[in-house]
């Protein structure tokens, strides 16, 4: 060990590994899980999925013993400043890792209905985990671009696990066609950005943001040379992350990756990889680029109102509940942009928070989507849920808690949130004396009502319609079992006793305060 | 009888039925669970009664409950009740036997979850009544519209998963956009600056008592210890005397706005009713009992606790829009809908397939007119009438459409051409009907007519033109509703079916006889009733006109308030 402390010191400090230990158990997990799957005999691959779920529940451990260990001196920086560890990574990490628990939890069956129970399915969960997790902490354009192709990578291959089945495959060349192009934009973005700030480091970054723009004795009008290939940077930056997750007019993907992609994965697609492109896009924007808050909040307003709309009008046509839920995290992606044009405490409180929920009521819902799914009965439209509330109350209550919980109705963890992202932007309407926030608030809560028709319209199809489609019992695992109760006492605790779960959330306001506050003061 | 914590018993008794229900027993035993849900709610009214020891002479809120609940917004599990909310929670409690009461022979199907959805909606309007915070206000106010989709959606009519679905949706833009409303006036509370204006005189007269004074000055200072907002409904109302300290202000007209429009859309004013004949149609009786009886009732509270007190500038300007005010727009649509509730009612007594109970269902946009012209005359008789007309509503359209489900349950037809000469073969029905419609009418010595000769005696000292209109709205009721009379139960029976119709059983005995002695009660004698609403109505006279001479309260030393 002290040997090679000595001889990478000009490399990094080996203490510095402190900063990725998570990162690390995961990925060794991984390996192993690629192991393991050769070295078992034949028809034990669950047995992988349990070692993956040890890995994500190890990891989060993990995170949380950092989280109680640093978490006074955070923010801290390593790896020449290209991770920092903060109270924004550790709280977007744990809501990965939830996700991923959560995911693994509800394909154990999935995977054996469908004949496709391999350990490399868990394997690249636990891949794609590890990026998400890198790119909640990576401060440097280089470690973000990086982890998000391994994330998008993983998932291209996931999207079509499924190798006999055409939706699948097709889906996943979509995905992958449309996510490489995406890919490249925001890389090109990236270019300018680091051309004109001649470093990768986001806090160099935001600093030369803020010379450029903030120099002493310009304003508005004054022209300012580098001004230009801002923006363009800035919009490059936008349009790839607009397609990551999935907002108007770059969503097109994503109904079809969803409704092709094996249920688990869609499932880990909407929340976990949802909350990590937030993620990045919340460093890049807030942290990066926000000194130019008053240049992005504009087009992220068009762009969130236009999604939100475009994401429920198109729901509310689907018969297919994956589509549907497609279209409806759509629309999602549009509320979370909310918390980022706010920008304030309770902006971000409001993205966390959401994001929480979001991850516990989207997997909650495709987990009951999967307990439908048996070989023959595919189970994805919507009346295939018909007369659930007879055959199995439980499942059917679930259901409905999920469902009001993503329209957003009191008491559930949606309504929560969706208090935080309206709260967020009125806040932010009234500080800068400016009525579009007013407007957008409104255009966006009078769509909530929309979305409640389809959402009851899941509702209606368990308990208004008399008849069982199909009077076969679910196919249900324990581990679903236990995810579902999970996502269902998360998001009523939420909704219930929301106190803790705030104040978990304000864990990201001091790591993100600093950047667009203080901008905004300067101005 | 002192119970502590009442109104949360109160409140959650009907939730912990639910669960009894839900744990005990099985989805077949129909029977038992039928019998358990409606001695349940006959404990949870006896349990109400306790509410009636308000302190009528001290007025303001009672029973009071505070508990920390999430600090970091401010919001507090806060409860509390004035003459108002009591007497509509009392009102709620007996509904509610007599919804569950009614319900035996109709609900056939699926009794169980019936009968758990009837107890949930109870626990979420009683809380929408009890609460003194708005956060928690919010909450059940939305969470009321769920129980009762499921009653419209599982055990309505023909086209019941319209009916639940418009109601649900229809319903629901006006709470979100109240939403944002809630937030800002949030955001208010934690501006310092507007704050310190707000005295403790004027929180004390709102109050009404030095203990709710205590528990606002206990909120504000938690909210200032962590630096929140304060949600607290008695501290709110006081935000009126600061929004617009000297003309009415576009912010406090817009408040208004975003406040009437859930409420409205509840009510049902008149652009915004056109959820409730379909909802009313659909829904099985007892769910037509429930949503005449007290769902409508959430949302005229809601001005009388919200829009009046707390934006008083807007609910008495007449100017905003030019020669044009808030007030007016109130008015104008309270009266439109008055009339056109009438006329419509008319109409379904001529149609060759009118539906009695669409009939009774526009009466009722009729009725909430009355209300809310009453509510925005914007004076003591007015309030008072307008708040006693909440409850006689809640008394004579619960009774109409529990007589109009009974005959359906023999017949299964609602036509008013079906029937005729009824009053040969059920007597005690014709009885009953007539006594129920002749309250609907105004008769003297029964209860509307105190209340409508209070909102209307208030609106003519508003405004004598005002009354007018109104005036020929109520004459249009009297004819609808004799005119409904004379072809439902006189003449001969031309219709074979109707011969052999029964006569009321003892249940529907049961469960009528006691809006029957209510209206005569109210009727004869209302000042009991009229105890408990005139100081909360004064409290907030008070606070939207300051220099208005109350009855019995020594006038203020400014000259009193021009009337227009």
């Amino acid at each position: 060990m002290l040997l090679l402390q000595a001889n990478t010191t000009d490399l990094f400090a080996v203490r510095e590994l402190n900063l990725i230990v998570p990162e690390i158990i995961l990925t060794v997990a991984a390996c192993v899980a690629l192991v393991m799957e050769v070295l078992l005999p034949n028809r034990r691959s669950r047995w992988v999925g349990y070692f993956a779920l040890g890995g994500v529940l190890l990891a989060a451990a993990s995170v949380v013993a950092a989280w109680v260990t640093y978490g006074v001196g955070f923010p801290l920086t390593g790896f020449y400043g290209m991770v920092r560890l903060d109270g924004f990574a550790v709280v977007f990490k744990l809501i990965f890792l939830l996700a991923a628990a959560l995911t693994i939890a509800v394909s154990l069956r999935y995977l054996d209905v469908e004949s496709e129970q391999r350990g490399e399915f868990y394997a690249l969960v636990l891949f794609a985990l590890t990026g998400m997790m890198f790119l909640a902490s990576g401060y440097d354009l280089i470690v973000l671009f990086i982890s998000l192709e391994l994330m998008a990578l993983t998932f291209y291959v996931l999207v079509s696990f499924t190798r006999r089945e055409r939706r699948s495959n097709e889906a996943g060349m979509k995905y992958f066609l449309l996510g490489a192009f995406s890919s490249g934009v925001l890389l090109y973005g990236m270019s300018l950005l680091y051309g004109i700030a001649g470093s990768t480091n986001l806090g160099d970054i935001a600093a030369s943001v803020n010379s450029i723009l903030h120099a002493p004795g310009a304003d508005e009008t004054t022209a300012v040379p580098l001004r230009p290939m801002l923006l363009l940077g800035m919009i490059a930056l936008a349009a790839g992350l607009f397609f990551k997750i999935s907002a108007v007019p770059f969503h097109m993907w994503a109904p079809d990756a969803y409704e092709g992609a094996p249920t688990p994965v869609t499932a880990f697609l909407s929340t976990g990889s949802k909350a990590a492109s937030f993620a990045l896009f919340a460093r890049i924007f807030l942290e990066g680029l926000g000194g130019m808050r008053a240049e992005w909040a504009p087009l992220l307003g068009v762009v969130a109102a236009i999604t939100i709309m475009v994401g429920n009008w198109a729901a509310v046509t689907q018969t297919n509940s994956k589509r549907l839920l497609a279209y409806s995290s759509v629309s999602n992606a549009g509320y979370l942009l909310l918390g980022i044009i706010a920008a304030n405490r309770y902006g971000y409180v409001g993205l966390a928070l959401y994001l929480l929920v979001y991850t516990l009521m989207n997997i909650g819902a495709f987990g009951i989507i999967i307990s439908l799914h048996r070989r023959g009965v595919v189970g994805e439209q919507v009346d295939d849920l018909k007369g659930l509330a007879q055959k199995d109350p439980v499942m059917a209550a679930a259901m409905a808690v999920f469902m009001l919980s993503l329209g957003g109705l009191p008491l559930t963890g949606g309504f929560i949130g969706k208090w935080f992202l309206f709260g967020g932007l009125l806040q932010r309407g009234k500080e800068e004396g400016k009525n579009w926030y007013y407007w957008l608030a409104l255009w966006a809560i009078i769509n909530t009502v929309v979305s409640f028709y389809y959402y009851v319209r899941f509702i209606r199809v368990m308990y208004l319609d008399e008849r069982a489609a199909d009077v076969r019992p679910l196919s249900l695992s324990p581990a679903l079992r236990v995810a579902l109760g999970v996502a269902v006492f998360g998001i009523i605790a939420v909704g219930v006793y929301p106190q803790p779960f705030i104040n978990f959330a304000q864990s990201i306001v001091s790591s993100l305060a600093g950047a667009v506050g203080g901008t905004i003061a300067v101005r | 009888m002192n119970i502590p914590y009442l109104l949360s018993v109160v409140t959650w008794l009907p939730a912990v039925g639910a669960v009894i229900i839900l744990g005990v027993f099985k989805r077949d035993q129909g029977g038992a669970i039928k019998k358990f849900a409606t001695a349940w709610f006959g404990l949870v009214f006896l349990v109400s009664l306790a509410l009636v020891g308000y302190d009528r002479g001290a007025g303001g809120f009672q029973f009071l409950e505070d508990c920390q609940w999430i600090p970091v917004i401010g919001a507090r599990y806060q409860m509390g009740a004035d003459g108002v909310a009591v007497l509509l929670i009392v009102l709620t409690t007996l509904l509610g036997v007599i919804a569950s009461l009614s319900s035996w022979e109709y609900i056939q199907r699926r009794e169980k979850e019936y009968y758990v959805l009837l107890l949930l909606l109870q626990a979420a309007v009683v809380g929408v009544f009890a609460s003194l915070d708005l956060f928690l206000f919010y909450l059940f106010f939305e969470v009321s519209l769920v129980p009762m989709y499921f009653l419209i959606g599982i055990w309505g009519g023909e086209r019941r998963l319209y009916a639940a679905i418009k109601f649900f949706l229809y319903t629901l833009v006006g709470s979100v956009v109240m939403l944002l409303g809630v937030l800002k006036i949030y955001f208010l509370t934690q501006d310092a600056a507007l704050v310190s204006k707000i005295t403790q005189a004027t929180i004390d007269s709102l109050a009404g008592n030095s203990q709710a004074s205590a528990l606002v000055a206990s909120t504000r200072a938690a909210a200032a210890a962590n630096g929140t907002g304060v949600f607290n409904i008695i501290f709110l109302q006081s935000l009126g005397s600061v929004l617009s300290p000297v003309a009415v202000t576009t912010l406090e007209v817009l408040l208004f706005f975003a406040f009437a429009l859930g409420f409205a859309i509840k009510v049902p004013m008149f652009p915004f009713h056109t959820w409730l004949p379909d909802a009313h149609v659909e829904a099985p009786t007892a769910g037509s009992v429930i949503l005449a009886g007290i769902l409508l009732k959430l949302g005229t509270y809601g001005f009388f606790r919200f829009n009046l007190p707390m934006f008083p500038a807007a609910a008495k300007d007449l100017s905003y829009f030019g020669r044009f005010g808030v007030r007016h727009v109130m008015i104008t649509l309270a009266i439109i809908g008055i009339i056109y509730g009438a006329l419509a009612a008319m109409y379904f007594v001529v149609k060759r397939d009118g539906d009695v109970k669409k009939l009774v269902a526009y009466s009722s946009v009729s009725s909430m007119g009355i209300v809310m012209l009453g509510l925005f005359a914007l004076n003591p008789n007015g309030l008072n009438g307008a708040v006693l007309h909440m409850i006689n509503h809640g008394i004579y359209s619960a009774a109409l459409f529990l007589l109009v489900g009974i005959v359906y349950e023999r017949r299964h037809t609602r036509n008013v051409s079906e029937f005729g000469g009824l009053s040969h073969v059920m007597p005690g029905y014709a009885t009953v009907f007539l006594v129920m419609a002749m309250t609907a009418i105004g008769l003297p010595l029964l209860c509307v007519f105190i209340s409508e000769f209070l909102a209307m005696r208030g609106a003519f000292e508003a405004q004598p033109m005002w009354a007018a209109w109104a005036a020929l709205g109520i004459i249009l009721n009297a004819g609808y509703m004799l005119w409904l009379y004379q072809r439902m139960f006189f003449g001969n029976i031309d219709n074979p079916k109707n011969e052999k119709l029964k006569d009321m059983s003892g249940r529907e005995w049961a469960y009528m006889l006691p809006l029957v002695a209510l209206s005569l009660w109210i009727g004869v004698y209302p000042k009991p009733f009229i105890d408990f609403i005139q100081k909360p109505v004064n409290a907030v006279v008070r606070q939207v006109r300051p220099n208005y001479p109350l009855p019995g309260v020594p006038a203020p030393t400014q000259t009193a308030e021009r009337q227009r």
